[in-house]
């Protein structure tokens, strides 16, 4: 017996919408096994980390601080993405433009203004467009394979950091502590809600989402991403530079994961740590995708996401998961979201033994 | 002797659509049976359920006297049912040997394969070396490594779905020899196609199917072409209407020593072509696929810059450093080959593949904003106009038909009313009576005073409509001259790469 994909004539509107929540299910149900085989209580890590950050009303602030950072880096990934532009390296360009902030930080030390966290910001932009201008370049000179060189960037820059705090950033009154010095408060995000730690990085991520959201629904621009993404050949008859693509493809998720950097560094840290890469840039790939490379579906998608990170520690505490728990639930998610869209996009037909396939 | 294949009351259903409705009919032992229809008339779908690809919903395939169910097309082989499509399925990278060796059910030792090869084609008098390497192969040389595919298995029934269309006239008569010769050894041809001087010339019955029923079998040539071409469509045939007294003004595309770079592996460029086309004139190219037309497409629509300006212009303009959009901007549109990927984007809407081409021309975009209700309205009179099949301007590219898809892409252009038109294949899969709304509205087109350029592989079409023709042959343009000058022997020889008097 053979099984053959074959490709749906025009797949449904609606299940595409619902599959990812399709995922979402499945991966609670195949998570609760998988944890309950291992030995631990499986239905209550996944109460834990899918209910319990939203029951807690304590810890919404936590959900809208993680959910930011993954929005504003999913959104930029998602058209990246949307123009069949693989950036993996979103980590690397998310440190990046936190290095950049934290330079602009360092160096304004002692000084006053309202300027300097504007520029810091600017800077996380600046830094992290330009980290991704070095996959563009390859990819456009040589044709280097943009998955490659982007996801390998991301290490190098992790190694930026770890010298950098050490040596010539390294905060003098810090006890030898590895770290640079806090920030001045001209430095820091302000926070919005008092008495949380809800700061001015939550409404941004909205905004930057609603704004990609309308220049991808609406905008030549948007065209010409989704047009050079889903055919090449008929970008270039409709007078679309498919390298032009490329570069602001690249450029834009840089600099939306360089800002989420120098949101971060100067909002939840307040310094840079050598623990300032936490993932969010691997994340947002699967809140990319989560998100149906949509930017509204991001915002959900980095809710959703940032639900299993606050539950992911809620279970740490509460019944003994290991951290990398979270890390297990999103992966799943992925693998089911993606299972999903081919279903979505094919279906599997039982096919009798042939002796030749045809052309 | 009973019939070789007899359907009865065949009936495919597929979602939406009847593809065959109870169709019955008999070819005999040695005959040349047409199978005549419009795209979607369920010539295909018919073939595929007596080669075993699909199975009928209902009815009987009754195979020399007996009953049969063909399961797949491995089993119809075994039964003596050889099939030659439309698109070959080689590898180009392979010899011809190779090629047919991995095509065989059953393993053959290669010197064995390779005897059995050589007396087949010194049978049918099929010239080809089983050594040479496929990509070195001309069309019409590639179509006979299939035909001896299908030959080794001593067929009974040959199955050949619109083998011409790709041919040179010279490359049909040698092919119509090969068919009459089988056939005069009692080997039945199921020939599907819908060029009716073909099927005049070759066939014994014509069978003419339309909307998936049988309407009539006849004898094609008791018939004439335009009789079996009303009985295809269910209706009366128009003529393009030509203005015989119509005069052409100044030069409006004046293309000067063109070239191009090679692209690709197997990627014919083009060299030193030059030709004029004036205000009103259809410049008809003719050659066989894959001569350069597609680097001519590229070169002439901007996909491919030029380094010399003045190597194509426009009223004078020297146009050939501008890209696609600036190009038409100056007035010139043009549609390519291939309508899937590359003239539309299958999976959008049909109003957003009008902004892939329509939007500068025709204000689609304000302040880099898509006004999305104007490519909507346009969209709306394309349908209209070129009665294209689709629910409407938010239908996917990709949910039309080839055939409807064309007449989308060619109306999108021809309403933009460029002052130059480009098209290549301007009618393929597209069935008669929408193929002549095209030529009309080509035809229209340059009675207006726009400059048309018609790149084809199909003779009739260029005959019927271009003013001036020119044949391309390994990427060199021949001159250009009055249609009704050249025979069709003279074209034939062009097309082959015979150079009477090619452009310098």
């Amino acid at each position: 017996m053979q099984f053959r994909l074959e490709k749906r004539a025009e797949p449904s509107k609606r299940v595409l919408y619902i599959a990812p929540l399709i995922a979402v299910l499945l991966t609670m149900f195949f998570g609760a096994i998988v944890f309950s085989a291992i030995g631990y209580d499986g239905i209550g890590a996944v109460r834990e980390i899918f209910l319990t950050p939203l029951t807690n009303s304590l810890k919404w602030q936590d959900l809208a601080v993680k959910a930011s950072p993954l929005i504003i880096i999913g959104v930029g990934l998602s058209i990246a993405y949307r123009a069949n532009v693989w950036n993996i390296g979103a980590e690397g360009q998310y440190i990046m433009g936190g290095l950049a902030a934290t330079w602009v930080a360092l160096l304004t030390h002692g000084m006053s203004g309202f300027w300097i966290l504007p520029a810091m910001m600017l800077a996380g932009f600046v830094g992290g467009a330009a980290y991704a201008s070095i996959p563009a370049f390859f990819k456009t000179r040589l044709n280097v394979n943009e998955i490659l060189t982007s996801l390998m960037l991301t290490y190098a820059s992790v190694q930026l950091i770890y010298y950098l705090v050490r040596a010539p950033w390294k905060d003098p009154m810090g006890m030898g502590f590895p770290q640079t010095r806090r920030f001045a408060s001209e430095a820091l995000l302000p926070n919005i809600i008092p008495g949380t730690i809800v700061h001015a990085g939550v409404p941004i991520a909205i905004i930057v989402a609603l704004v990609a959201w309308f220049v991808m629904s609406r905008s030549v621009f948007g065209y010409q991403v989704k047009v050079v993404g889903s055919a090449p050949h008929a970008a270039r008859y409709g007078g679309f530079s498919e390298n032009k693509t490329i570069w602001l493809a690249l450029l834009l998720s840089g600099a939306l994961a360089g800002f989420a950097g120098a949101l971060e560094v100067s909002g939840p840290f307040q310094r840079m740590v050598p623990g300032f890469p936490t993932n969010y840039g691997f994340t947002a790939i699967i809140v990319a995708f989560l998100g149906r490379l949509n930017p509204l579906g991001v915002i959900f998608a980095g809710i959703i996401m940032a639900i299993t990170f606050v539950g992911g520690e809620i279970a740490q505490t509460t019944i003994g998961l290991p951290s990398s728990a979270s890390g297990i639930f999103q992966s799943m998610m992925l693998f089911f979201l993606l299972a999903g869209d081919i279903l979505v996009r094919y279906r599997i037909r039982r096919v009798a033994p042939q002796g030749e396939a045809r052309a | 002797m009973p019939n070789r294949l007899e359907l009865s009351g065949i009936t495919k259903q597929f979602p939406g659509v009847l593809a065959n409705d109870n169709v019955s009919f008999a070819v005999k032992p040695g005959e040349i049976h047409a199978l005549l229809g419009e795209n979607g008339a369920g010539k295909s779908t018919l073939v595929k359920m007596i080669y075993g690809i699909m199975q009928p919903d209902a009815g009987e395939i009754r195979w020399n006297g007996e009953p049969v169910i063909v399961p797949n097309p491995k089993a119809a082989r075994k039964l003596g049912i050889g099939m030659v499509f439309q698109h070959f399925s080689l590898f180009e990278a392979l010899t011809v040997l190779e090629n047919i060796a991995l095509g065989m059910d059953a393993k053959v030792p290669s010197r064995e394969l390779e005897a059995k090869i050589r007396e087949v084609m010194a049978t049918y008098g099929l010239a080809l070396d089983p050594h040479r390497t496929v990509a070195t192969l001309s069309v019409g040389e590639r179509q006979r490594i299939e035909i001896v595919r299908a030959l080794l298995l001593d067929p009974q029934l040959l199955i050949m779905d619109e083998p011409t269309s790709v041919l040179t006239p010279q490359e049909v008569e040698q092919l119509f020899e090969v068919l009459r010769k089988l056939a005069a050894e009692g080997c039945s041809i199921l020939y599907i196609s819908h060029k009716l001087h073909e099927i005049k010339a070759l066939c014994d019955v014509a069978t003419i199917l339309r909307g998936g029923k049988l309407v009539d079998t006849c004898d094609p040539k008791q018939e004439t072409s335009r009789s079996m071409a009303e009985k295809m469509i269910g209706s009366g045939l128009k003529d393009i209407v030509k203005d015989d007294a119509r005069s052409f003004g100044e030069p409006k595309l004046v293309v000067n020593r063109l070239s191009t770079l090679s692209t690709g592996h197997f990627d014919i460029p083009v060299r030193n072509v030059s030709f004029t086309v004036r205000a009103g004139e259809i410049l008809g190219i003719a050659g066989v696929a894959g001569n350069g037309q597609n680097a001519l497409l590229d070169a002439l629509s901007g996909e491919v810059r030029s380094d010399d300006r003045d190597a194509i212009s426009i009223d004078g303009l020297g146009i050939g450093g501008m890209d696609t959009t600036e190009r038409r901007r100056h007035g010139l549109c043009a549609v390519p080959e291939e309508r899937n990927g590359h003239a539309a984007v299958s999976d959008f809407t049909l109003a957003d593949n009008s902004v892939l081409t329509a939007r500068d021309r025709l204000g689609m975009v304000v302040m880099g904003l898509i006004n999305s209700g104007a490519a909507r309205t346009y969209t709306g009179k394309v349908i209209a106009d070129f009665a294209v099949k689709a629910l409407g301007p938010a239908s996917t590219a990709g949910s039309l038909s080839g055939g409807n898809l064309q007449k989308y892409i060619m109306g999108r252009e021809i309403l933009q009313k460029p002052s130059v038109l480009v098209v290549s294949q301007p009618t393929w899969g597209v069935d008669a009576g929408a193929a002549a709304a095209i030529h009309q509205a080509l035809v229209d087109l340059a009675a207006a005073g726009s400059a048309i350029v018609v790149i084809s592989q199909d003779l009739d079409e260029l005959r019927a409509l271009a003013d001036t023709l020119a044949v391309i042959n390994m990427g060199v343009l021949s001159a250009a001259r009055p249609v009704k000058d050249f025979s069709l022997d003279e074209i034939g020889l062009l097309m082959g790469g015979v150079h009477g008097e090619a452009a310098a």
